[in-house]
This record gives C-alpha cells, sequence and structure tokens, in this order.
C-alpha cells in the first residue's frame, strides 16, 4: 500500500513512526521505573487547510492553476524533566502534480544538559538574522517555490536535518548548527514556476524542468553554520560564519547541468531601538571558494550584500518597514570578460523592500502588503494579503504574488508569467 | 505581565501631582497614586500564573485567549519589569511567546520581541503605541503592562467609604484615546477597584471593574505574607459593545525566577516554568 505514495510521504510516515516508538518506548521504560522518569501527556495539535490559487496571466510553460493543496499538519510534543520532544507532519495532496506529498517538518529531541549548554538533535527549522524576508547570514534552507505560490508563510522555510548546540556565557552566546548532509533551499525547477535559463536564453518550466546535481555525501559533503552573539543594552549584536555551499544552483558544469559550488559567509549584524522604531543592519561575505578569482564563468562569483532596515509604528495597529538591500559581485571584471549569456548582471543589485501592516475588528483582520522593487533590474515583486479570522479556530485568506520587470533575465523579471492571486481557508484544532 | 500579577493593573494611571495641585491634597494623591501603583503591579519580586481571557463581542460571540506569564522585577522599587508571556490558546498562537523589557524612565520605550515556533523567528516588535488592544481583547497593552504615573496629572476627590477616589488627566492629550479617568481604589488593599475612562464631553466609553480579589500567600524574606490579587475582572467598551472578563489563576509569588529567564535562549525555547 505504501507504494502508492510517493517517497517524500513513505519517509514521512516512517518518520512519525520512529519517533512515536522513541516516544513509547522511553514511557514504557517510564512505567517500568527503570528511568524514574515521566513523559507528560502528548499534546496533539494541528490544522486542516484548502489552498487554491491560479496565474493571472497565461503562460505557455505551466498550468493556469498555481496552487491546489489539500492539507493537513499535525504536531504532537511532549517533555520529561530532561528533554522534550516535537514531531510536526505535514501530509496533502497536491493537484498541481496530482499526487499526495508528505513532509516531516519538525523532529526533535531538545536537551538542556548543563547550565550553559542546549541541543537540539533532529529536523528542526531555523532561523537567524535580521532581515526581514531577506536573508544574508541565514543560510538555512528556503523553499522559494512555495513562497511564490501562496502557500502560507510558514513554508518559506524548510526543515534542516541537523545538530544545534547552544552556548551560553552571559557576555557571549554561541549557536553551533551541524547538518551532516548538505539541504539546498528548495529552489525553482520548473515544477510549480517557469523561470529564464540563462543559458537557453529562453523561459522554461513543466516537465523540461531544471538538470542538477547536489552534493549528496554524508559526512564529506556536510554544512557548518556557526553564530556569536550578545546583547548591549536594547542593542543586539551578532557574527556569523557558514561553511557549505551554494544554496540555489551556483554555477553549471561543462555538460550544462546545475550545480552547488562550495561557499563559506562570513558576517554581522546590528539591531536595536532607533527614533522610536526598530533599526537593523546586516553584511555578509559571500566567498565562493572554488572560483576566487571569478575566471570560471561556471561558478558564482564571491559577493558582498548589506542591508539596512527600520521598522516602525505608523498608526495604531500599524506597522510598516522599510529595508535597502544590496548584492555587489566581486571580481566583476572577470565576471563581465568571460561572460557569454544574453543578459549580463549588473555589478551592484539594488532592493528596496517595503512591508506595511494593518489590524483591524478587534485583531481579527490583517491587512498586509509586502514589496520587492529593484531599480538595477527593473523589476519588482508585490505580495498583498488579507487574513480575516472568523473564529479562534477558523481563518480565511486571499492573497497574490505579483511579479513584474522589464526584462526575462533579472530575478523577479523572470517569473513575471507566474503572478497569482490565491485562497485559502484553515481549521486550526 | 505586571498586571498579570496584579491583572487589572490599569490603575497604573495614577501619577504624580501637578505643580498647581493643592499642597495639602498633593501629598495625599500622591501617596494614593504610588501605593495604588504599587498594588497593582510590584507586588512581590516575581510572579507568575495563568491568564485567561473571554472576549465576547456584541453579538455574543466570543473568544478565548490563554497564556502563561512570568514577571520579575529588577531595578530600582517600583521600576523596570520584565515579562514573559507563553501563549497556550488559540491553537494558531500556541506556543509564540511575547517578551517584554518595560522600562519606566521618560521617554524609554519598552523593548518587545516576538518568538515564531514555526519559523523560529525571534523578531523585534517595532510597536510603541501602549494604548492599542492586547491580543485582541478590551484589554490595552497599558492595561496588562502599566501606565507610567508620570504621564498623567491626578487630583484627589474628597470621598467617604472604602475608596479614594482619583481623577487623573493626560499630560500629553494628544498621545492618548481618553481625557480624562476616574479610579476608585480601595482604602485596605490599595487595588484600583474600578476605573472609568472618559471622553472630551465627560461620557464615560471604557470601564475596568475588579470582580473578584483573593488574597495569595507568599513568602517574602523568609517571611509569610498574603498578597491581595486581582483575579477576576472585566473590561468594557461601551462604544462597541465589546467585553472581555480576565481570569487570572495558578498564581505563585517570589518563586526566584531568574533574570536569564528573560533573554533570547528561553524565548527560543520557553522554560518549564510556563509551559503548561
Amino acid at each position: 500500500m505504501l507504494a502508492a505514495f510517493p517517497a517524500g510521504a513513505r519517509r514521512a510516515v516512517i518518520a512519525c513512526l520512529a519517533l512515536a516508538a522513541a516516544m513509547l518506548a522511553a514511557g514504557g521504560e517510564c512505567a517500568a521505573a527503570s528511568l524514574g522518569d515521566r513523559f507528560d501527556p502528548v499534546e496533539v495539535h494541528g490544522f486542516l487547510e484548502v489552498r487554491g490559487g491560479g496565474r493571472i496571466r497565461e503562460d505557455a510553460h505551466a498550468k493556469d492553476a498555481s496552487v491546489l493543496d489539500l492539507r493537513v499538519q499535525c504536531e504532537a510534543s511532549t517533555q520529561t524533566d530532561w528533554a522534550q520532544f516535537k514531531l510536526k507532519q505535514d501530509i496533502w495532496h497536491d493537484g498541481i502534480l496530482g499526487r499526495v506529498e508528505g513532509d516531516t517538518r519538525e523532529a526533535w529531541m531538545f536537551l538542556r544538559p548543563t547550565d550553559n549548554l542546549d541541543l537540539k538533535l533532529g529536523r528542526q527549522v531555523l532561523t537567524w538574522g535580521t532581515g526581514d524576508l531577506v536573508f544574508l547570514n541565514d543560510l538555512f534552507p528556503k523553499d522559494w517555490q512555495s513562497f511564490f505560490i501562496g502557500r502560507d508563510d510558514e513554508y518559506l522555510k524548510a526543515p534542516s536535518d541537523s545538530v544545534k548546540a547552544s552556548l551560553f556565557f552571559g557576555r557571549l552566546n554561541v549557536d553551533l548548527v551541524l547538518t551532516p548532509l548538505f539541504a539546498s533551499d528548495r529552489f525553482i525547477t520548473g515544477r510549480y514556476i517557469s523561470y529564464w535559463d540563462g543559458s537557453r536564453g529562453a523561459l522554461t518550466g513543466g516537465d523540461a524542468g531544471l538538470d542538477y546535481e547536489r552534493p549528496d555525501r554524508w559526512a564529506a559533503d556536510a554544512e557548518y553554520a556557526l553564530r556569536l552573539y550578545r546583547s548591549v543594552g536594547a542593542f543586539e549584536l551578532a557574527a556569523y560564519g557558514y561553511f557549505g555551499f551554494w544554496k540555489n544552483p551556483g554555477g553549471a558544469d561543462a555538460r550544462g547541468t546545475a550545480i552547488f559550488p562550495r561557499l563559506h559567509v562570513y558576517g554581522a549584524s546590528v539591531r536595536g531601538p532607533l527614533a522610536g522604531g526598530i533599526a537593523n543592519a546586516e553584511f555578509a561575505y559571500y566567498d565562493s571558494t572554488e572560483d576566487r578569482g571569478g575566471r570560471n564563468p561556471g561558478i558564482n562569483n564571491s559577493e558582498l550584500r548589506y542591508l539596512v532596515g527600520y521598522a516602525r509604528e505608523l498608526c495604531r495597529d500599524c506597522t510598516g518597514s522599510v529595508q535597502y538591500y544590496v548584492e555587489q559581485l566581486l571580481g566583476y571584471d572577470s565576471y563581465a570578460a568571460t561572460f557569454n549569456g544574453r543578459r549580463r548582471r549588473d555589478e551592484f543589485r539594488h532592493v528596496l523592500t517595503v512591508q506595511v501592516s494593518k489590524l483591524l475588528m478587534n485583531q481579527n483582520l490583517e491587512l498586509a502588503v509586502s514589496g520587492y522593487w529593484s531599480p538595477s533590474d527593473a523589476d519588482a515583486y508585490l505580495r498583498p494579503r488579507i487574513v480575516y479570522k472568523w473564529t479562534d479556530d477558523i481563518r480565511q485568506e486571499i492573497g497574490a504574488n505579483i511579479f513584474t520587470g522589464d526584462h526575462l533575465g533579472t530575478m523577479f523579471g523572470q517569473y513575471r508569467n507566474n503572478s497569482n492571486l490565491y485562497m485559502a481557508l484553515r481549521y486550526s484544532f | 505581565m505586571r498586571h498579570v500579577c496584579g491583572v487589572v493593573a490599569v490603575a497604573f494611571c495614577l501619577a504624580w501631582l501637578a505643580a498647581w495641585s493643592h499642597a495639602g491634597e498633593a501629598v495625599s494623591a500622591r501617596s494614593v497614586v504610588e501605593m495604588s501603583n504599587h498594588a497593582s503591579l510590584y507586588q512581590g519580586r516575581d510572579c507568575r500564573g495563568t491568564t485567561t481571557m473571554i472576549i465576547t463581542d456584541k453579538q455574543g460571540r466570543t473568544r478565548k485567549r490563554q497564556f502563561n506569564m512570568l514577571r520579575l522585577d529588577c531595578g530600582a522599587r517600583d521600576g523596570d519589569q520584565k515579562y514573559f508571556v507563553y501563549f497556550v490558546e488559540p491553537s494558531d498562537v500556541r506556543k509564540m511567546v511575547f517578551m517584554v523589557h518595560k522600562h519606566v524612565g521618560a521617554e524609554a520605550d519598552d523593548d518587545r520581541w516576538l518568538y515564531m515556533p514555526s519559523l523560529d523567528l525571534v523578531k523585534r516588535i517595532a510597536a510603541s503605541d501602549k494604548r492599542t488592544s492586547f491580543v485582541g481583547s478590551d484589554f490595552l497593552y497599558e492595561d496588562i503592562s502599566g501606565r507610567n504615573p508620570s504621564e498623567d496629572f491626578h487630583e484627589l476627590i474628597p470621598a467617604d467609604g472604602p475608596f479614594h477616589v482619583v481623577r487623573g488627566t493626560p499630560r500629553n492629550p494628544g498621545a492618548v484615546e481618553f481625557a480624562a479617568y476616574v479610579a476608585h481604589i480601595d482604602k485596605t488593599t490599595w487595588l484600583p477597584m474600578r476605573i472609568e475612562y472618559h471622553k472630551a464631553d465627560g461620557r464615560p466609553y471604557r470601564i475596568i471593574e475588579v470582580l473578584e480579589v483573593e488574597l495569595v500567600a507568599a513568602a517574602e524574606q523568609g517571611r509569610p505574607v498574603a498578597y491581595p490579587t486581582v483575579v477576576r475582572s472585566v473590561a468594557r467598551d461601551l462604544e462597541t459593545g465589546s467585553r472581555t472578563e480576565m481570569v487570572f489563576s495558578d498564581i505563585r509569588y517570589n518563586s526566584g525566577l531568574e533574570d536569564a529567564l528573560f533573554t533570547e535562549r528561553y524565548l527560543r525555547r520557553a522554560p518549564r516554568e510556563v509551559l503548561p
């Protein structure tokens, strides 16, 4: 029977069973009083959701529908005196692919073995950094596909199978994340979203999806992420390091297969109150170690990335933020000299983001809009959204993802035929 | 929240006497305001408990909010505080954490964070307006975390009976939605038992009332004490017809909460003290 389900769903079910077995086994030991510990009763929560959306413009490379999910998410958690456990599982029927899919979003054990050490082991969602929907030093996997087709914001972050160790020394805290097998972003492959294939100089999508090769050797293709942070008064300072791979295809081999070259990232951030609001600044150096000189056109050049942002209340129950983000391509002359595609990148990519959110009707109605605009790429991405809570358990959402741009070869311009409108209804329990 | 520990903390609204006040009244108004501010927000060095709110709109539809909270006083007497709020209900905000470092000094905004577990995201909250609804209820943020007494002028209205009656008017009327309020403060416990907020034409539009006070036993420097604590109160919005009843339960004072609980470490992984 399991064969009727795709591998993802099977893995998900097996992960569920494994964690349930672990909990029961531990529970059994408790019952036998061999550990003397007791598990708290397992708490179960989740939601049922139907979500549908369609393209606003015709796209020869994709279906008219952009998202068609019938989804159940279930989470179970429990704890003992010495640990916490959580399992969060999604299973949904994906109308675009025409099959049942599964994803274990969380399956972890958390331990606090000493006063200054926390350990979280297993599948988990990880986030750090100061950007709002802009990520510089957060190299944990993202799911841009889900984000662009209008799934809940939660799905922008994809899970990692990692060990996170956090050390707390008062003046300085350290987070270390080891991911034994590289987890790329869930990048655009053409399955849901058509995209610009620079090598062919054309839009592509559907079955003609991306051909790629991902690092897949356990331990040898591990990722390491590091954060050092501390507070100074109301200001939060952090330094970051990452040792792994470009999270999206960062080049192509001689056969034209997309590859994920090695990448090191070093950065820093600061966030704190300023003039009645919250200001943040972040910086990152992307060291593309396999092509430091920038002479190999098949591998991404190194980059510098900068972000400054400011958020504040605009009126009652209404907040707004602006961010200015810059990507600077290093070794630009080498890049320009060896580039042989249709549209060359600029040395600097400038992006301005704006977000405004307003709560109404006792905070049961939320009107929100996020926008990205790049004057250098002459493209933009707009995400308007309305969420209404009919009751504490029932929530309805209507939103859109609107892409526009002068050129098909830019970040948002390539998706302009994927602009979509979606609606969702969710029952939480 | 402070209020949490004294729930209806609404009474914070009492302030220093205005310079123009009569000298005799000034002393007593100031002391009433100080005592009330202390009783509603600052009893014990720390406090923890569960707050349940039932919000009922004009049509009788209800919504429920439940959260476990920790409060710790830091610094000078009746000064800065830290709050840790762990949401239990409704289910779509379950396990979210709201943390506040409250600053009492002039012009200092509170520092506020929100942790969203589904994204593992620690968000810094930019909102600075304290006169907004707390979690969609008829209590305002300031009702929960306290209004700095120095933001209002206060005047003691002579009254017989069990209550001191204080009338407060904002020093900066443009920053708040009320023109004045009248607080009835219990002469024994110093808790504000009823606060009525008025518009400029004198019309009351918002009322907070205490429905039940309990003496909560605790130890203070090794000695047994009992803190009068608001355990049931109601906020009514006369303009919208909405009301919120707030119940404070499982209350413990002086349980030795540590300052380290109010940091990013525990924001990301809540301490056992607040887990259900």
